[in-house]
């Protein structure tokens, strides 16, 4: 895809991200878990693809953005408005000060390790939610009501994750064109050359995970207050729903691309919203199927597969964008 | 919290119960975690599925007490069927990743998990099950400590099961195949051995492992779909600290993981103990980072 | 003048195995010195010190003045002490370009400095980089599909865009189609001489070393056994016993 065609395709979706919610008003709601799954696909694939530090607990993140808004506004008393925000930025500083903590700890892990390590960091953090009295413990917080009838406040959750979505976006599209995207890419192919080459291999992968936990951290904290409820393991840290779609939709949309999440996460939500209703309680039975269906018969993904198809156009982009 | 390690500096007999209780259900983890460092061994492959097929041997023993069949069957019945359903999901999944990233195999398997897991909760509901045996207590020191009888018959059952393994792997053809094929997969094809075989047996011997110990844990405790993934946490971890191909010490590691965590329930409260499993492996796994980190590796 | 490099009484074991046993030698600044030896006679355990991947047991290494035997390997690489690899080392998911881009040692590889994209400076010397190793025409190719000769001098070309001081290269000539040899060993005396960069080199190709070095040195059974110019090395008897395994 030439950088021009790709400017467009860009225009068309901003095009699509201001107009869907008017005219499709009954769609507010999915429309802006859409957006909110194209942060989680994109974010995810900053160290997942693109450094190929897989992990699988960047729910953590999330999770715990959504409690700090929440306890924010449970405790500071502000109008809905400011007090979101600030739980928000609360939220993100918070998942970022944990990225760099915990980073700087598991990130020195090769591969596997790193995704166990995740894995556990993740269920760990909803367990002590989950028995926390100050959280509210295992039955969770309740954010506060919406000032407005909840046709308003899907809208505004859909401008709000749509320009979330939007500028997580745009910055990944000039963080990956920089010599430090170089570097994460560098990591993931041969971290070990990396390293004999003089570069700080370490500080890259942290900044890269404390980049996408602050991004979640803000998306958990609107997503609470989308959902109307907090539970420890159900919407915050909720592993097997939010925790695996990420993965899942930067796998099936093309790891390491920077259209692939974003691919992956809207046919992910679509065909969710289409199917999922006639499964009946075996949503999660067929989750399980797709996740193995994928991973084993087509990891490449879908831009991946692509690209192996039509081989020529990959070349022509390649030069043609002028990325050295 | 300080209140309850003032109870126990109090009560000693305390101390002793805790400790029985973790080294009985140590020797369940024992178990699994020798069935996981079998398959990583072999096929090199981290079997995240591990702990969804012990809960899923749980099951088949108290479907078998729904229809009236004592649950004593379930530890050779479970062990018979899930061979079987290992043996499919290696022809299915398992050798189409084994191969590759490890990543791969990682993801595979956790989204088997989650597919196990969700088909228990479907078939059998998400209420916690166990399968009455019927035996008793034992009260030991004037009534301070007791044991029951099931756990101890557990903890016994676990003990017989390694052994039975450990025989399997030696004298038989099938077993010094896996043994060979653990030790260098290219020289066991050189010399022969249809290494594929030998992966799906591994992999169905696994299973066959987390049946059987799925069936002493409904029966001595309890199970439930959604508890699989701490099992599987506990098998890695053990493995870790133990190492891969090291008998006494997946042994040592599985009895001891099993009494600290039953120290770390009595102490910061059972709500909590599954927290703990869970940040003892990031403990264990940085630990392990840091150890590595300074007998540093080298590239040619 | 003191050596760019200099090794006093270096000691390595692998459990019982010695690797190294007492090693001392100098590399002068400005040089190409050789290091040859038998199989197993601890050449590449000695990069790997020096390098920093496994520190050694006994005593030290200095590059520059500076005492780097504890140093870790991606603080060596920045003192401008490069080495490069056996098996070839590059990233093959990306463009020739790329892999060069990365390792711009004027651009910096600070946070701050990392954040700004591939400038045209970088892209010019990258292009001039390539260029001198023969891969222009192949820049926009993924590292992955060149050859095992085109991998090796992507590597050297890299390891030039870092601005080394000096490189450790071990066997730059190893694998590589015999026409194609002579290339490489007049590109590694123009960058000696062009670019002033101290080379230390590992090699198993005898005609190839005795060309390119000024000044070898023999190890065996892990010891230093005899240093001088090509021609005393080639005429030491000691030197031939270890090649032929007579004691």
């Amino acid at each position: 895809m030439s950088a021009r065609r790709q400017q467009l395709l860009a225009l068309g979706i901003a095009a699509a991200g201001i107009a869907l919610p008017f005219a499709i008003p009954d769609f507010r709601a999915q429309i802006a878990m859409l957006w909110a799954l194209v942060i989680m696909a994109q974010t995810w694939d900053i160290t997942g693809g693109q450094t190929g530090y897989n992990s699988f607990g960047n729910i953590l993140f999330f999770g715990v953005g959504m409690y700090a808004s929440v306890v924010v506004q449970r405790d500071t008393g502000l109008d809905y408005y400011a007090a979101l925000a600030l739980g928000m930025a609360t939220g993100a500083a918070i998942a970022a000060t944990l990225a760099v903590l915990l980073g700087s700890m598991i990130l020195r892990m090769r591969g596997h390790y790193f995704a166990i390590a995740t894995l556990g960091l993740g269920i760990a953090a909803g367990e002590i939610a989950g028995g926390w009295d100050y959280l509210g413990a295992g039955s969770g917080l309740s954010p506060p009501l919406f000032p407005a009838p909840p046709q308003t406040a899907n809208l505004f959750f859909a401008y709000l994750y749509f320009a979330l979505a939007a500028l997580t976006f745009a910055a990944l599209a000039a963080l990956y064109r920089t010599r430090f995207g170089l570097a994460l890419n560098a990591i993931r192919d041969n971290e070990d050359k990396a390293e004999a080459m003089g570069l700080r291999t370490g500080l890259y992968k942290i900044t890269a995970w404390t980049i996408a936990a602050f991004v979640l951290g803000l998306t958990g904290g609107a997503m609470g207050n989308m959902l109307g409820f907090v539970d420890p393991r159900d919407t915050a840290f909720a592993g097997a729903t939010f925790g695996v779609w990420m993965v899942l939709m930067a796998i099936l949309g093309g790891k390491g691309t920077l259209w692939g999440p974003v691919l992956g996460a809207t046919v992910f939500h679509i065909t969710q919203e289409l199917l999922w209703t006639h499964l009946l309680g075996w949503q999660r039975v067929a989750l399980g199927l797709i996740i193995v269906g994928i991973v084993v018969f087509f990891p490449q993904g879908i831009l991946g597969w692509a690209r192996t198809r039509w081989p020529a156009r990959h070349e022509q982009r390649e030069q043609g964008s002028g990325r050295a | 919290m300080a209140a309850n390690v003032q109870l126990l500096a109090d009560a000693p007999f305390l101390i002793l119960q805790l400790l029985l209780d973790g080294l009985m259900i140590g020797a369940i983890f024992a178990v699994a975690a020798y069935g996981m460092a079998l398959v990583w061994g072999v096929m090199n492959v981290i079997n995240v599925v591990q702990g969804e097929l012990v809960m899923l041997g749980g099951f088949i023993t108290y479907q078998l007490t729904l229809w009236g069949v004592s649950p004593l069957w379930g530890v050779p019945v479970a062990a018979l069927v899930l061979f079987f359903i290992g043996f499919g999901l290696h022809h299915a999944v398992i050798r189409r990743v084994a191969d590759r990233d490890m990543f791969i195999s990682l993801l595979a398997t956790f989204g088997l998990s989650i597919l196990l897991q969700q088909l228990m909760n479907q078939i059998w509901g998400g209420d916690v099950r166990t399968a009455e045996s019927g035996l008793g207590t034992w009260f030991l020191l004037d009534y301070t400590v007791t044991v029951s009888q099931m756990k101890a018959a557990a903890c016994g059952g676990a003990i017989a099961i390694g052994c039975a393994l450990i025989l399997f792997l030696k004298k038989s053809r099938i077993g010094q195949a896996i043994r060979a094929t653990a030790q260098n997969p290219r020289a066991a094809r050189i010399l022969g051995i249809d290494t594929n075989r030998v992966f799906a047996a591994t992999y169905g011997i696994n299973a066959a492992l987390c049946g059987a110990a799925g069936a002493l844990v409904v029966m001595a405790y309890s199970v439930h779909p959604y508890i699989g993934l701490p099992y599987t946490v506990r098998s890695f971890m053990i493995v870790i600290v133990a190492g891969l191909g090291n008998l006494p010490g997946v042994i040592a590691a599985g009895l001891g993981l099993g009494a600290a965590e039953n120290f770390a329930g009595f102490i910061l409260g059972v709500q909590y103990q599954v927290a703990f499993v869970f940040c003892l492996l990031v403990v264990i796994l940085v630990i392990r980072s840091s150890l590595l980190q300074r007998q540093r590796r080298f590239l040619r | 003048m003191s050596a760019q490099l200099a090794i006093r009484g270096a000691s390595k074991r692998f459990g019982g195995v010695t690797a190294n046993d007492d090693i001392s030698m100098e590399v002068p600044q400005g040089r190409i010195v050789g290091l040859i030896g038998p199989n197993g006679s601890g050449k590449s355990t000695l990069f790997n010190s020096i390098v920093g991947y496994h520190p050694v047991d006994g005593g030290s290494i200095r590059f520059e003045e500076r005492e780097i035997t504890r140093m870790r390997t991606a603080e060596i690489a920045r003192l401008g002490l490069i080495r490069t690899f056996q098996q070839t080392h590059v990233f093959v998911q990306m463009s020739c370009m790329q892999n060069m881009a990365i390792g711009d040692a004027e651009a910096g590889r600070g946070l701050l400095r990392l954040m700004r994209p591939v400038s045209a400076e970088t892209r010019e010397r990258a292009e001039t980089l390539l260029a001198f190793c023969g891969l222009y025409g192949k820049r926009h190719l993924m590292a992955g599909e060149l050859s095992f000769g085109q991998r090796k001098l992507l590597e050297l070309a890299m390891a030039l865009m870092l601005r080394p001081r000096m490189l450790l290269l071990d066997e730059p000539t190893a694998g590589i189609n015999p026409t194609l040899i002579k290339g490489v060993i007049e590109r590694l005396q123009r960058a000696n001489r062009e670019f002033g960069v101290t080379l230390f080199v590992i090699e198993h190709n005898m005609r190839v070393i005795m060309t390119l070095a000024e000044h070898i040195h023999c190890l065996a059974h892990g010891r230093l056994l005899a240093s001088g110019s090509p021609d005393e090395v080639r005429r030491d008897a000691r030197v031939l016993d270890a090649y032929l395994g007579a004691r």
